[in-house]
């Protein structure tokens, strides 16, 4: 038991479960999963659903930040590559069917994640070569990547009528949503390249002492522009996916304030904001802490008013019960209390 | 020069921190209108006793006089009040503000017309310029400090300092980040303020310095104080002896052009190699199996030659051959696919990553050579690292501690262990004794032997004369950033001494 509470996952999954116990006190239906038209149906598999975008981008930030970085754009990349896909597939009612598309949808996926890397690529170049402040580079395409989104759609919010695109966000695969298999795909991967492959240790060395590091011969500086443009790809799988989600693109408020929620889901999941040590399983349950946390203040029915309130409060809360210097005052009062009666 | 001229008098200074008496009874006299110079080598206490006169730290035990009264202070700005200044090595001045901010900061003018009014700006700007040419520096006081080469700034941090009327200035190595030209115009200013009647207290590492700019010298060494010499009745190699506490026997002139002790192919060779500011243009040479020894003082240009034969800094010129191909050499990962190895002087800062564990820092450089494609099986990596621990003695509970929690020796033999892994050609190893306590410095020692018989080049740089000497092959001299000359192993204690001690000390004898 003891061992199980020093594991690194061990606080985020208490939370999680923390969370899921509340729900299903106040609705016992809450943790119902049925089988409706072909595939899994519940709250918990909504919840898996909706968290998908914000695991990928949180993938992506949790190198970034493992490698002592910050990447703020993440927002405004979901933007763009939503717009360019949304823009390239298109499509229109028509008296068949609505099932055209401007360009072949590989073609319009392909362009998206192709201006999402470059993206990436832009805030590693400003980092590792104009060495830039992270967050000072990525602010400026978090700034001007929006703007870039809503000049391409001019303003307007571009709706797709094109059905085999609403796959991504909507569509089914085994029984569970197509989102969650392709998130669960790429921590897979990443999983496996941080630990079967020399990555993981060149990322912690760099986050752990950059210029050890480079004496010890490490190539920081093209490991740190992979990482950025990665984080800027994932942005952009996240991007396709909500759009396709909601069958449509709003350069506007696409992906708006994911960057805060990615960092806070890194941060939930145990990965220092100082580099080094980093969990990419923790990324994924914080991931999932932070769209239960929103699922319970729809369940529990909070007004639209103090929704914000009340997401914060719970994130203190979520927050202080990660802290181990606040589980150990608990601890010291407990203590305390104990031997007073 | 009377008692009338004693500006400071400094008598029985000691001060301790924990485990070690950095100061025990010094004296120190600084006279008005002499340039003294603090000398010892490192740990010597220079900077303690700076620390006392500046108010930075309290003596224990000791008085201090100024102007024949006692004082005592106890914060930098009571000593400024008293008019001690001092200019340190680092801290220049505010990068951020201008060359008149800088100066005036602490002490700006007010504007006249109402009472606790704002700072009056022209005033401002005309007090800094006004102090500037008065000490003959040309320089634009509205520009931003941060602009200024580092000479100008080194020289506006003087100007600072001696602005409040200063009766006592302490320069703190001012000269280590100048070059040759910049370090004449410092000359210059404070050949002025000699002159003007300030009492002038120098440390430097520059023995040549010391000779061309000062008068008299307090010599310390462990904490204590060796004596008080004129500068001409103590020449360089005297100077060395007192520092190092040894005396030196005499000079061997002719083991500077001591003849190659062999013909083999250089494993690494240099020419030319330098960088503006840390060395003067330097030829190194390196057989497989050989141990080139580096000596020379703090600041003489050892770990700048290292960090450039290591590529860890851009080098100016200098073309490099490894055997006897030129080769690219830009970066540290360049280094070591070339074979390169390198235990930097700072373990903490270069060399361990303190929360990855002994395992994954011995790996760390092989599979940086070995790149991202092929990766080192967790067994093999075990195997490795239980291999080295065990050949060097690394004493740690298992290969998965995180590296930091062991102690320091400990962790300098699992960097050198992170080396061996990738078999190098060369091990440059920059003061891997430092900071090692004696038992584990002799297996290092016995180490770095068996290496060399192993066929590995080791180029072997240590502040210890003597360990230079043990273990040496041939011993490249540095001194003031160059090369000094070139010495058999066999040359003794006092031949490399009196290198370092330089040419001055074979031309005033």
């Amino acid at each position: 038991m003891k061992r199980l509470a020093q594991h690194a996952l061990f606080w985020p999954s208490v939370t999680l479960a923390l969370l899921l116990v509340v729900n299903a006190a106040f609705n016992p239906s809450f943790l119902a999963i049925s089988w409706r038209d072909g595939h899994l149906y519940g709250n918990l598999v909504d919840i898996l659903n909706r968290a998908a975008p914000l695991m990928i981008v949180s993938l992506g930030m949790t190198l970034v930040i493992a490698i002592r970085g910050l990447d703020i754009s993440v927002g405004a990349v979901v933007a763009i590559a939503a717009t360019v896909a949304a823009l390239l597939v298109g499509g229109g009612f028509s008296a068949e069917g609505a099932n055209t598309s401007e360009h072949p949808l590989w073609f319009a996926l392909g362009a998206a994640l192709l201006a999402a890397l470059v993206c990436g690529l832009w805030n590693g170049v400003l980092v590792v070569h104009a060495r830039m402040q992270p967050i000072v580079a990525t602010l400026i395409l978090m700034v001007a990547g929006r703007g870039i989104a809503q000049l391409l759609t001019g303003g307007q919010i571009i709706t797709v009528y094109y059905p085999p695109y609403f796959v991504l966000g909507s569509g089914f695969l085994f029984g569970l949503p197509v989102a969650l298999w392709i998130a669960a795909g790429l921590w897979l991967v990443l999983q496996w390249l941080a630990t079967r492959t020399a990555l993981g240790l060149f990322i912690r060395a760099i986050g752990g002492n950059p210029d050890a590091a480079r004496v010890a011969g490490v190539r920081a500086a093209d490991i740190a522009l992979c990482v950025y443009t990665f984080c800027g790809l994932a942005a952009g799988i996240a991007g396709l996916i909500i759009s396709s989600n909601v069958k449509s693109a709003d350069a506007n408020s696409a992906g708006q304030l994911l960057e805060l929620d990615a960092i806070l889901a890194v941060t939930l999941g145990g990965t220092a904001l100082t580099g080094g040590r980093f969990s990419l399983g923790g990324t994924v349950l914080g991931a999932l802490i932070i769209q239960t946390l929103t699922a319970t203040i729809y369940s529990l029915g909070v007004p639209p008013e103090v929704n914000l309130v009340v997401k914060a409060a719970l994130v203190f809360a979520v927050m202080l019960l990660q802290s181990a210097e606040f589980r150990a005052l608990v601890a010291r009062v407990a203590r305390l209390r104990a031997g007073e009666t | 020069m009377t008692d009338r001229d004693i500006v400071l008098e400094a008598r029985g200074i000691s001060r301790a921190f924990p485990g070690v008496q950095a100061l025990a009874g010094v004296d120190l006299t600084l006279r008005a209108g002499e340039v003294h110079a603090l000398m010892g080598q490192n740990g010597a206490g220079k900077s303690t006793l700076i620390k006392v006169l500046t108010g930075l730290c309290a003596p224990d035990a000791g008085s201090i006089k100024l102007l024949g009264a006692e004082v005592a202070w106890h914060t930098p700005q009571q000593a400024q009040r008293l008019g001690i200044s001092a200019v340190h090595q680092e801290s220049h001045l505010l990068p951020n503000l201008s060359v008149a901010e800088n100066i005036c900061a602490g002490r700006y003018p007010r504007q006249p017309w109402f009472k606790g009014g704002g700072i009056d700006w022209p005033e401002t700007r005309r007090r800094a310029r006004d102090l500037l040419s008065r000490l003959g520096i040309d320089v634009d006081v509205t520009r931003l400090a941060g602009g200024l080469p580092a000479a100008v700034q080194q020289l506006a941090a003087v100007a600072r300092a001696v602005a409040g009327d200063a009766r006592v200035l302490i320069l703190d190595e001012p000269t280590s980040s100048l070059d040759a030209g910049e370090v004449q115009a410092l000359f210059r200013l404070i050949r002025a303020l000699r002159d003007q009647g300030v009492a002038i207290l120098f440390v430097t590492h520059f023995l040549d310095q010391v000779y061309e700019v000062c008068d008299r010298m307090t010599v310390l060494r462990n904490g204590r104080l060796v004596g008080e010499y004129t500068c001409g009745k103590l020449d360089a190699r005297g100077l060395v002896a007192a520092m190092v506490g040894r005396e030196i026997v005499e000079a061997h002139k002719s083991a500077a052009h001591a003849p190659r002790t062999q013909e083999t192919p250089a494993a690494l060779s240099a020419r030319g190699l330098a960088r503006r500011g840390a060395l003067e243009p330097v030829d190194v040479e390196i057989r497989a199996g050989e141990v080139l020894g580096v000596a020379g003082l703090l600041g003489s240009g050892r770990t700048e030659l290292a960090r450039l034969l290591f590529a860890l800094d851009p080098r100016d010129q200098g073309d490099i051959q490894v055997d006897g191909q030129p080769v690219r050499l830009e970066e540290p990962a360049d280094a070591l696919r070339l074979g390169l190895a390198f235990c930097p002087e700072d373990r903490k800062q270069d060399g361990i990553v303190a929360e990855l564990s002994v395992r994954e820092n011995i790996v760390l450089a092989l599979q940086a050579r070995m790149g991202l494609g092929k990766f080192l099986a967790r067994a093999a990596q075990r195997e490795l690292a239980d291999r080295l621990v065990a050949a060097l003695g690394i004493k740690t509970a298992s290969i998965e501690t995180p590296v930091g929690q062991l102690s320091g020796g400990n962790q300098q033999k699992a960097i050198i262990a992170r080396w061996l892994a990738t078999r190098p050609r060369l091990l440059i190893l920059d003061e891997p004794t430092r900071g090692v306590d004696i038992a584990a410095k002799q297996e290092l020692m016995g180490e770095v032997l068996k290496l060399a018989a192993d066929g590995t080049a080791v180029l072997f740089i240590s502040a210890e004369i003597e360990e230079v000497v043990r273990v040496s092959d041939r011993i490249l001299v540095l001194r003031d950033r160059a090369k000094a000359g070139e010495l058999p192993g066999d040359a003794g204690e006092d031949a490399v001494y009196s290198l370092i001690a330089g040419g001055m000390a074979a031309g005033d004898a």
